[in-house]
């Protein structure tokens, strides 16, 4: 239990939604941006993205080709660990799992390592990137995505904090063992359950 | 690249000081229950906590180099919607206590031993002024060049500690009387090519500021690997 703060009510927040993890503030319509590189300016007509690591077929796609698999939508939230989240969002693209039918995962496949066009990487567990629970997504609430927000493509794994959503996404390289990421090895927590507050390491 | 960062958890900080930068920010000494050595460019968190257990809490990049003492300054921005930074600006006086966790951060970092260039946009200027502080502390300015900007000198905080060899200030809307060049955002003529090896460039501001930076510091001959940095929104570290 922290100290109380003294003269500090929270007034502004006294209807908290439920669906915002522990700590986290709704930001309402901004969308702020937060990366750690210049932003790169990727054509769609030089895009890729692939899957490779231990799969027994690793594949690249194209802008054009992955836009003929069969598409899929996320509805909900997403929870930045610089403690705000966006509820209600929509995002379109192609489910992870989609992309990992094609490839075909390697029994000794254990986790995964997303690295974008810009060198930025970021490790999960490959449970939490199947399942229904992760997505490419290129359109955001009927939009295309913004570059700063990772266009043309991003990695979107929304129940987990966002850095793990990795921005102009290039690939996702299976592995036999958890390799620490960008942020991961910067102090952030490996896994990043925002319901369980796990945001640097040690939490 | 830096290693990981041990876990950190909360402690107490005791407000020693409190000074007014501007007219919509204010620097606060916090004086540490457990002292902690910070890299210059790592930030805190900061978590208020209401009666009834409600909390909020914020990201601060701390403004002060490493000194030697348990105290810490953070520059805190007034925003309008901000719960924290009104807080912090309208309510917390000398004496009060409050609860932070840190020091958070691996990569906007400068360890005082390597070429760097600072660029940085408004409040986007706290995290450099650490680096600044360390280069002058440490006798090493010869490494750094410093350019800040903002819209006038009413924006600009440390104000009266800035002026040196290695600073510019660029006015974007208002330029002081002491400056022969004309307001105006950030051009190619403001940014130094990129001469040192292993220089490294540090953009912190809005998301205007650092993509008009990033775009300019690669026109001048810097590439994408020698630029790190730190945006924040309206509400990223309010």
């Amino acid at each position: 239990m922290s100290k109380f703060t003294r003269g500090f009510t929270g007034r502004l927040h006294r209807e908290r939604d439920v669906r915002l993890p522990p700590g986290q503030y709704d930001t309402g319509s901004n969308w702020p941006v937060l990366t750690a590189e210049p932003t790169p300016r990727l054509d769609t007509a030089q895009w890729w993205f692939g899957v490779e690591g231990l799969v027994e077929q690793p594949t690249r796609w194209s802008w054009d080709e992955i836009h003929a698999l069969p598409q899929s939508t996320y509805e909900g939230d997403i929870h930045c660990v610089t403690s705000w989240s966006k509820l209600g969002m929509t995002f379109t693209g192609v489910s992870v799992d989609t992309v990992l039918a094609i490839a075909k995962p390697l029994p000794s496949a254990a986790f995964v390592l997303a690295i974008s066009h810009t060198g930025y990487t970021t490790n999960l567990p490959l449970a939490d990137v199947t399942n229904g629970r992760a997505w490419i997504v290129w359109d955001v609430d009927g939009q295309r995505l913004p570059v700063d927000q990772g266009g043309p493509a991003r990695l979107l794994v929304p129940h987990l904090y966002f850095w793990k959503s990795a921005k102009w996404i290039a690939s996702l390289r299976l592995l036999e063992h958890d390799e620490s990421g960008f942020w991961e090895r910067n102090g952030y927590h490996d896994r990043g359950d925002p319901w369980l507050e796990q945001r640097y390491q040690g939490d | 690249m830096a290693t990981r960062s041990p876990a950190t958890s909360w402690q107490t900080a005791t407000v020693v000081g409190i000074h007014r930068e501007t007219d919509r920010a204010k620097t606060f000494r916090l004086r540490l229950e457990r002292p902690t050595l910070h890299v210059a460019g790592q930030h805190f968190v900061i978590r208020l906590t209401a009666p009834d257990g409600y909390t909020a809490m914020r990201s601060f990049s701390v403004a002060s180099a490493p000194d030697g003492t348990p105290e810490l300054e953070f520059t805190v921005e007034r925003l309008d919607e901000g719960e924290v930074s009104t807080f912090l600006n309208d309510v917390v006086e000398p004496g009060d206590e409050l609860e932070l966790r840190g020091p958070i951060g691996g990569w906007f970092v400068w360890e005082g031993t390597t070429p760097a260039l600072l660029l940085g946009g408004g409040s986007g200027v706290v995290p450099l002024m650490a680096m600044l502080r360390l280069a002058r502390r440490t006798g090493r300015s010869d490494l750094v060049r410093a350019i800040f900007s903002v819209r006038s000198p009413a924006d600009l905080y440390y104000a009266a500690e800035l002026p040196g060899p290695e600073t510019t200030v660029v006015f974007t809307r208002e330029a002081s009387p002491a400056t022969t060049r004309s307001p105006g955002r950030l051009t190619k003529e403001d940014i130094p090519v990129r001469s040192a090896a292993g220089a490294t460039a540090y953009v912190c501001g809005s998301t205007g500021f650092t993509n008009t930076a990033t775009d300019l510091l690669m026109g001048a001959g810097w590439g994408a690997q020698d630029i790190r940095v730190e945006r924040f929104g309206p509400t990223g570290t309010c």
